[in-house]
């Protein structure tokens, strides 16, 4: 059964955004491991080119999703590359401002780069693979887009405006993409990986008992896992 | 008629001339497209997102500026980026009209060009000095992104501001393998495709790779349209074998369409799943075996598109339709008004024959 499942991401076409950190990075090798053709997006050039050297068959694009300006190009090389789409996964996030403050003292450029980040930049990004995504739905590939979200979407945490406001903005954003679009076929996930040893994470919470945290790995393949699960048996190629 | 020269995509005022199987001609306003449509219609349009086909740089041996426009690619194939044809301007962009453009420098095999961070050799001219066979340098993850940060959307001088992908990719665009828009697209967007389904009509998908549709060089227009490579979705050709064995009609959303579906059953009446390259001319002479109708953006008589037409109607009806969208001020070019053409019915086509 492990076999099989394992065998369903072979092939399976998924782009990841925020791909050379944290969840990000371990999502690359996790599902490059299982056979999917990845491409992963990041800011840095040098990052990137990183994560491509370790991650010969991955492809790395430079850009930022906060960008309006940046998301046909990386669209373009998402679906150059890999000749079209089936999973794409809204990983890329930002806190807001760090270390954490009270929305109080939350500045507005702060609030609005989150938003860029976590929501504008999501919601861009996918309407503008919409096209690829429902091709291969239609074409039985299946069709999956999964938003990375937090328990700051769901409880108010102090502190965690920002995040949390942006986070929540996500997640009720993909119910309602998933509402809408379920006829295309394509399904719509939002995932709380849990508080993860993360850079992210370590910015947010630089005291944290790392000890505590759950590994990203763990994360990714629990990622990974929930993909499998959403698509259909026999898609992959 | 008049260059539509504004980059919207759905204006609320677009229009939409109809001219039924008898020949008659109507007027809707374009937003009420579906209203045209029966129960059981199966409409195909293409899902070709469009590359940034041009590129500015330098010929090396020479030291001149010039414009390089990507016109065509052997096969639709992810990886297969290194070799494109090629249409170069002499220095200059969008903003003078094609015509009007100065030639390049004198091309030649082997010569090199530097188009941003990309590098290409010409490997041959195709029989004339501006349309050539480039090489990219590099592998095809850095073509793409050479092509996403310095290449610019394919335009012409009737739209003054200059274009962003946005302004090309039809809202159901997938692949990046069209050179320029497949416009007739524009028409459709998420909540148009949902109403098609709750009223029992079939929507599908082919790709294909919409060339250029003008070079401003009357050698080079009459060659248009060029090869272009597209596919077929097994799915797509099952919908297509369903609304035959049905006597449904099929519905092509734009010009590119009506080329790959009639390419596909070209052998045997049939459209088969999977590549091909069209390669054919379509004009009056030519038979639809698949597509029963058309709707397409508005052409002038002196185009590639135009004579396409000319399978689904007679002269006669072509030209009143012509006279119709002139005297009415429609608006023409990619983000102008559309025509819908059914084809002609045998019975009058037989008669008029």
């Amino acid at each position: 059964m492990t076999n099989q499942l394992d065998q369903r991401l072979h092939g399976v076409r998924i782009a990841i955004t925020g791909g050379t950190s944290g969840l990000g990075l371990a999502l690359v090798d996790e599902l490059t491991r299982r056979g999917a053709r990845v491409a992963f997006v990041a800011r840095t050039p040098e990052r990137v080119a990183e994560v491509a050297r370790t991650h010969p068959h991955a492809f790395g694009i430079v850009g930022d999703v906060a960008r309006k300006e940046d998301i046909h190009p990386i669209a373009l090389q998402i679906t150059g590359n890999l000749g079209g789409l089936d999973v794409l996964i809204n990983n890329a996030s930002s806190l807001g401002p760090v270390p954490l403050v009270a929305l109080a003292d939350t500045e507005c450029e702060d609030l609005e780069l989150a938003l860029a980040t976590n929501v504008v930049g999501p919601f861009r990004l996918t309407k503008t693979l919409l096209g690829a995504l429902a091709a291969s739905a239609r074409e039985g590939r299946g069709s999956v887009v999964l938003n990375i979200s937090s328990d700051a979407a769901v409880n108010a945490y102090p502190q965690w405006g920002a995040y949390g406001a942006s986070k929540a903005a996500l997640r009720h954003m993909t119910a309602i993409w998933s509402e809408e679009l379920a006829a295309e076929g394509i399904r719509f996930v939002s995932i709380d990986p849990g508080d993860m040893d993360t850079p992210l994470h370590a910015s947010a919470v630089p005291d944290a008992d790392r000890s505590t945290l759950k590994r990203p790995e763990t994360a990714a393949r629990e990622v990974a896992d929930a993909i499998e699960a959403a698509m259909p048996v026999g898609a992959a190629q | 008629m008049i260059a539509a020269h504004e980059p919207t995509q759905r204006p609320r005022n677009a229009r939409l001339l109809v001219v039924d199987s008898r020949g008659h001609i109507a007027h809707a306003s374009r937003s009420r497209f579906l209203a045209l449509l029966n129960r059981g219609d199966l409409v195909i349009a293409n899902d070709a997102a469009t590359l940034p086909a041009s590129l500015e740089g330098k010929h090396v041996p020479s030291g001149a500026a010039v414009e390089v426009r990507l016109a065509g690619r052997p096969s639709l194939a992810a990886a297969d980026v290194q070799t494109f044809s090629a249409v170069v301007f002499g220095e200059g962009d969008f903003h003078a009209r094609t015509e009007d453009r100065p030639h390049p420098p004198a091309l030649r095999p082997g010569d090199r060009l530097e188009l941003g961070s990309l590098t290409a050799t010409i490997e041959s001219l195709l029989d004339h000095p501006r349309l050539v066979s480039l090489r990219f340098s590099g592998a095809p993850h850095e073509i793409w992104a050479g092509l996403a940060r310095h290449g610019r959307p394919i335009q012409y001088a009737h739209v003054p501001a200059a274009l962003a992908l946005w302004d090309v990719w039809t809202p159901i665009a997938g692949q990046p393998v069209a050179f320029e828009p497949p416009s007739a697209g524009f028409v459709l967007d998420w909540g148009s495709i949902t109403r098609m389904r709750e009223r029992g009509i079939t929507f599908a998908t082919i790709t294909l790779a919409a060339g250029i549709s003008s070079t401003g060089d009357p050698d080079l227009d009459r060659r248009l349209p060029l090869d272009e490579p597209y596919h077929i979705p097994e799915t797509t050709a099952a919908a297509i074998r369903r609304a035959q064995q049905r006597g449904r009609r099929i519905i092509a959303v734009g010009t590119t369409v009506v080329r790959a579906l009639e390419h596909a059953a070209s052998l045997d009446g049939l459209v088969h799943a999977g590549g091909g390259i069209a390669n054919q001319r379509l004009g009056p002479t030519s038979e639809l075996r698949i597509v029963d109708a058309i709707l397409s953006g508005t052409h002038e008589p002196d185009s590639s598109h135009y004579q396409l037409l000319r399978a689904f109607a007679n002269d006669t009806t072509l030209a009143r339709a012509h006279e119709a969208l002139e005297t009415l001020g429609y608006r023409t070019h990619e983000f102008g008004d559309s025509v819908f053409i059914e084809r002609r019915n045998r019975l009058v086509r037989d008669a008029a024959a």
